[in-house]
């Protein structure tokens, strides 16, 4: 775990925090919670923080069948769990994925995704990406957040393997290209569609959502 | 495992035994608390009663999870709260990272415990002597929970200020930190 050397930045952590970032970014950042020690640990610093606050809050008072009612709800039967992480997957994306393994659509070129959600507030997508192979260029009207799961791919802005992500602004052009090794599977949100320079990519988009 | 709070060796007799006595202890000392946070948070006296119920529910369930290498009872609570409360907020949940695998086949590590529990204390005291502007601001981020936007909002401070001032907070506190455990 201590490999991961690309993080996600403070005011996006923020914003997970107070619960203020679109789904989309929200399950890229779980994601990566689950893989880097460094950002979790911060994440439950602060926690402690809060309970110190809980610690010193003057109590409210509670309906007075409350606790009558709180231990009788302890025998009632557990809601069944959400899916659990599966082989490269995070328990965040084997839940989006309904908790099967992806159903890979070709994009060509040996590349294939599968869109997790698309509505207005963004997508969220799983990207397989062969060795050698490069995702087309594109730039964002938005943010963009890719964490790398499996393999590592390689861009202007350096190299990321499994844990890393790397944080794309409206500016960023870039062309990913997947390192040697197993093919690379990536989880990518942004808070706005994609927006390609080729032609076709172009004219593509409305149909594969990207 | 002494040195441990009584809410935290309360919560690991229900992690290990399924102590009913001792969840009784935890409800009747953070139920109120917990309230008072979600009232803090906006929330009607009646929903509030309602979440409270939801978060301790939570709490006998998950309890397999709670490590005090990482966390102190009343800190892993609130980190239960605190999701529950913005998920309530939120369309679709907040996705959360991955179940912390269940501890207990892990010896205790005494000096990593009592380690923790110091810095919760010391963390505290030092809340305890902050200014009552930071303190205020730290509360309104941190008990509150109030996004820092919607802080500006009630203040009618600039964000810039928010966020200047809950850094400086938190810069105080690891200074005083610092000084009581250098």
């Amino acid at each position: 775990m201590t490999s991961i050397r690309h993080h996600i930045s403070d005011d996006m952590l923020d914003a997970y925090r107070d619960g203020s970032v679109p789904h989309g970014f929200g399950v890229v950042i779980a994601a990566h919670l689950s893989l880097c020690d460094q950002c979790r640990a911060r994440q439950e610093a602060q926690d402690m923080v809060g309970g110190a606050f809980l610690q010193r809050a003057e109590g409210a008072s509670l309906r007075p069948d409350a606790r009558e009612r709180m231990m009788a709800a302890l025998d009632l039967p557990q809601p069944s769990p959400p899916p659990r992480a599966s082989g490269v997957f995070p328990a965040a994306v084997m839940r989006e994925l309904g908790g099967r393994p992806p159903r890979w659509r070709m994009l060509g070129g040996g590349i294939r995704q599968q869109i997790l959600s698309a509505d207005s507030d963004g997508s969220l997508r799983l990207l397989y990406i062969p060795p050698g192979k490069a995702v087309p260029e594109h730039g964002h009207h938005g943010r963009e957040l890719t964490l790398v799961l499996q393999g590592s791919f390689s861009d202007s802005a350096g190299s990321f393997h499994r844990g890393d992500v790397e944080t794309a602004n409206a500016e960023v052009d870039h062309q990913p290209l997947a390192g040697d090794g197993p093919p690379c599977i990536c989880l990518a949100a942004t808070d706005a569609p994609l927006r390609f320079h080729a032609l076709v990519p172009r004219l593509l988009q409305p149909i594969f959502r990207i | 495992m002494d040195d441990l709070s009584p809410q935290s060796r309360d919560l690991i007799a229900v992690r290990d035994s399924r102590d009913r006595a001792a969840f009784g202890r935890l409800f009747d000392h953070f139920a109120p608390r917990l309230k008072s946070m979600m009232l803090r948070g906006g929330l009607r006296d009646g929903s509030a009663d309602d979440v409270v119920q939801d978060v301790m529910l939570a709490v006998w369930h998950k309890a397999g999870q709670f490590d005090p290498h990482r966390a102190d009872a009343a800190g892993w609570i609130y980190g239960i709260a605190r999701n529950r409360r913005i998920d309530l907020a939120r369309r679709r949940p907040l996705a959360q990272p991955d179940d912390m695998p269940e501890i207990e086949s892990m010896e205790p590590d005494a000096a990593q415990i009592l380690a923790l529990q110091q810095e919760v204390r010391h963390l505290s005291e030092a809340l305890a002597r902050l200014p009552l502007e930071q303190a205020e601001a730290l509360r309104a981020a941190y008990f509150d929970d109030t996004p820092q936007s919607r802080i500006s909002e009630a203040t009618g401070l600039p964000l810039g200020t928010i966020k200047s001032r809950i850094r400086l907070g938190l810069e105080r506190l690891r200074h005083e930190l610092r000084k009581i455990a250098p």
